[in-house]
């Protein structure tokens, strides 16, 4: 794990921001191409999971205690996008029990005592591990619907994360990573956070 | 009483566990009526600076992410799981994680609240006397009635800061004087619900609710952006901030947070709360004494800690009745929701802008349907007319692959969807409880509170009765397509699932009720009728835990104005005199 976020910090330093922090490039192209079968590119309707940079929300979120403060919530109060200074990129620490919780979630118990006062839990980065395992080293070569065949396949706890996080990356706010220039709220119709602007009177009833 | 009790030495006058809405209106009381207050609040503090001038913090967000995915106002369910059963056939429990989770932080679960608030009706109070009992049911009048409370409720009203229409519910109680704030803009959904239920024979209202329409207490008038449920970025939300300014201006109250109290002390009879112990923000386990109690957790939290004070073996503290935690109830909540061939926009305003009252009002053709189920009566709840969720959620219901990124265009559930929400009125039962959990922990080493929650008959038969008649309003609407659904899940409506997840047992209300019921008789309620523990002198309740029944209507209001008349009663305060 050690070497793993190291590497990742050195890959931060020597690519552009928004490159791999936890996956390697293999893994990385194994669920860029996974994310954009479950929500793909639609002419005329939409962009896909890969045009939204939706691997990366995935990607910063394994790997957000490489970050610091961790990637785990957002500044606030405002995103700069209509009015007031942006602060969603001033990322909040997080308190002692904060960061306990989102390293058992995300790292899993590891048979350490302070986390296991449950039992033992298994965490996203598991998850991923043995899902991309299971979709196999050559799935982003491989054709669509094989691909689909094999996403069928793979374990259920990790399709059901992996959707989750999906439709967190694609439709959430861009400063975590997906939703790149915003360009699925543009294509839904939807504006996200909108303070301190926020709605007139007459947007509110006579739209 | 007349002022706090200093006759042994204390580290303060009062303790206050919780700070939500019904923590900050007793810290607020107190620290007014000159006693020295410390608030212990579990969670963290997001919301207000805790040195002069108190000023609100600005970290909360339009951030569908943090608020709503990843536990930003908290608890972690892996810290503090609960569990839950719907009855000891279950098993020791279905599952632990999360139950219908209450967000925990400095101001409890007030800011995430859409902030909705309507007052009870008198009959709320008299429920038994006016309705009679129901088999299977624990139906019983409050010790107090709607006039002894109306007062309190104005003064909430103020406190909190509240904008509505005064002369617009036809089946409003009485009320002293009006809103101290007109209302804020129509929803354009709403207006057009509002104008289809009126056709229907329903009587649509302007929600009460306390969002700022005009600068108030110090705070902008709302911007209409949409967010109320993930705390406001402006502070147009009144719910508990006032309050907990206005205690802090005192300069008599101080607000630690990241404090969890592990137990009450009390005195060796348990007559006498002598103050508590906790666990600090650097998990070291400290003591402060106090003269007084005030507990507001929440009628989970609260119940979970009086049953692990005192002498756990014995049932905990305050419990000689044996119900401390019994009488759990949540609103059973029916979803009536319609896709339109049009977009709504309802993601733009408050969350809610109208209500109606008229299923709280059972005509003489529904208490026909009511005996055509064998029950002598029944009552639906208050209907919100609303939009749905934001965009993620309504991503996660979508199947995957192409149908998905068209859906998301097309968003049938989203900003073409429209909602009414009914929160229907839950009967207490004995056997709906909170206690302890045998095995889970928390990451304290505390026993999780554990869940046992079955809706009774009256619930399933009044959402079976009202649903399709929304529906049908909904189609007069414009809906191409409606179906209504429940939480929790109960084979009925037309999603019911066959074989639910076992999570979809538990409830989402974001309410909670009962626990510690209130009433006149020491032998079957747990606290007076001022809140007051009937076991313990110095302690009072000043959360929704004392509900006898849960009426229909969202709890905040009702809990701010009985937690207000409880510690003034505890401080020896009058009642408010009335508004002009």
């Amino acid at each position: 794990m050690m070497i793993r976020t190291l590497c990742g910090r050195l890959f931060r330093g020597a690519r552009p921001p928004g490159m791999p922090v936890w996956f390697d490039d293999a893994e990385y192209a194994v669920v860029e191409a996974a994310v954009e079968r479950l929500i793909p590119h639609v002419e005329g309707r939409g962009p896909g999971a890969r045009q939204a940079g939706v691997v990366d929300y995935i990607d910063s979120t394994l790997g957000a205690f490489s970050f610091t403060p961790p990637r785990i919530w957002a500044g606030g109060p405002f995103s700069g996008r209509f009015g007031g200074d942006a602060s969603f990129g001033d990322w909040e620490p997080l308190s002692r029990l904060a960061e306990l919780a989102w390293r058992i979630r995300i790292e899993g118990s590891q048979g350490r005592p302070e986390r296991e006062f449950n039992g033992p839990v298994r965490g996203w980065q598991d998850e991923y591990r043995d899902g991309i395992d299971a979709l196999g080293a050559d799935f982003a070569q491989v054709d669509a619907d094989e691909q689909d065949v094999r996403l069928a396949a793979a374990p259920e706890g990790f399709r059901a994360l992996v959707h989750q996080h999906a439709c967190e990356g694609m439709y959430g706010a861009p400063e975590y990573g997906g939703n790149r220039a915003r360009s699925v709220w543009l294509a839904i119709d939807y504006l996200g956070d909108v303070q301190p602007r926020g709605f007139t009177d007459h947007e509110v009833s006579e739209p | 009483m007349s002022g706090p009790d200093r006759s042994r030495a204390t580290d303060c006058d009062v303790v206050v566990v919780g700070s939500g809405p019904g923590g900050a209106t007793a810290a607020e009381v107190l620290a007014t009526a000159g006693w020295n207050v410390v608030v212990l609040e579990k969670g963290r503090n997001l919301l207000i600076d805790t040195d002069p001038p108190y000023a609100p913090r600005d970290r909360f967000a339009n951030d569908e992410i943090k608020n709503l995915f990843r536990h930003y106002y908290g608890p972690d369910p892996l810290l503090e799981p609960k569990s839950f059963r719907r009855n000891a056939s279950d098993g020791a429990r279905l599952f632990s994680g999360e139950v219908n989770t209450m967000p925990s932080m400095v101001g409890g679960a007030g800011p995430h609240a859409d902030a909705k608030l309507p007052r009870f009706r008198e009959i709320d109070f008299r429920l038994r006397s006016e309705m009679g009992p129901i088999d299977g049911a624990d139906v019983e009048d409050w010790p107090l009635d709607y006039a002894d409370l109306e007062p309190w409720y104005a003064q909430a009203e103020r406190d909190v800061g509240t904008a509505g229409d005064h002369t617009a519910n036809p089946y409003a109680a009485w009320r002293s004087g009006p809103y101290p704030m007109p209302p804020g803009p129509d929803m354009y959904g709403a207006v057009l619900s509002s104008e289809a239920a009126t056709r229907h024979g329903f009587h649509p209202y302007r929600a009460p609710s306390g969002v700022n329409s005009v600068p108030w207490g110090g705070r902008p008038a709302c911007n209409n952006c949409g967010f109320c449920m993930m705390g406001c970025p402006i502070h147009a939300k009144g719910d508990p901030i006032a309050m907990l300014q206005q205690a802090l201006l005192t300069g008599r109250c101080e607000i630690r947070s990241e404090c969890v109290v592990t137990e009450i002390v009390a005195d060796p009879l348990r007559h006498k709360a002598l103050g508590v112990r906790y666990v600090d923000l650097d998990g070291r386990l400290r003591e402060l004494s106090a003269g007084h109690v005030v507990v507001a957790g929440g009628a989970f939290e609260t119940a979970r800690l009086m049953l692990r004070s005192g002498d756990i073996t014995a049932g905990g503290l305050g419990n000689s009745s044996g119900l401390l935690g019994r009488f759990l109830m949540f609103h059973f909540q029916t979803y009536a929701i319609g896709t339109f061939p049009f977009r709504l926009h309802g993601h733009r305003g408050r969350a809610v802008s109208h209500l109606m009252d008229d299923l709280m009002v059972p005509s003489t053709a529904d208490l026909e349907a009511a005996r055509s189920v064998d029950l002598p009566w029944f009552r639906g709840g208050v209907v919100e007319h609303g939009a749905a969720g934001g965009p993620i959620q309504e991503a996660i219901h979508y199947p995957s692959g192409a149908p998905h990124t068209a859906l998301m265009a097309d968003s049938p559930m989203r900003d073409r969807a429209w909602v009414f929400t009914v929160q229907g009125e839950d009967l207490p039962q004995w056997a709906n409880t909170v206690d302890l959990d045998p095995a889970v922990r928390d990451v304290h080493g505390l026993a999780a509170g554990r869940v046992t929650y079955e809706p009774h008959r009256h619930e399933i038969e009044a959402a079976k009765h009202w649903a399709p008649q929304l529906e049908a309003v909904l189609r007069d609407m414009g809906a191409v397509h409606t179906f209504w659904t429940t939480s929790p899940s109960a084979g009925i409506g037309s999603f019911a699932e066959r074989t639910p997840p076992v999570e979809r047992y538990a409830p989402t209300s974001k309410h909670w009720m009962g626990t510690c019921r209130m009433g006149d008789d020491a032998r079957t309620s747990v606290v007076d009728g001022h809140g007051r523990f009937h076991d313990l002198d110095n302690v009072i309740c000043a959360d929704s835990s004392v509900f006898t029944t849960s009426a229909g209507y969202n709890p905040t209001l009702t809990l701010i104005a009985l937690a207000a008349r409880a510690a003034s009663a505890m401080a020896g305060r009058p009642a408010p005199a009335p508004s002009a």
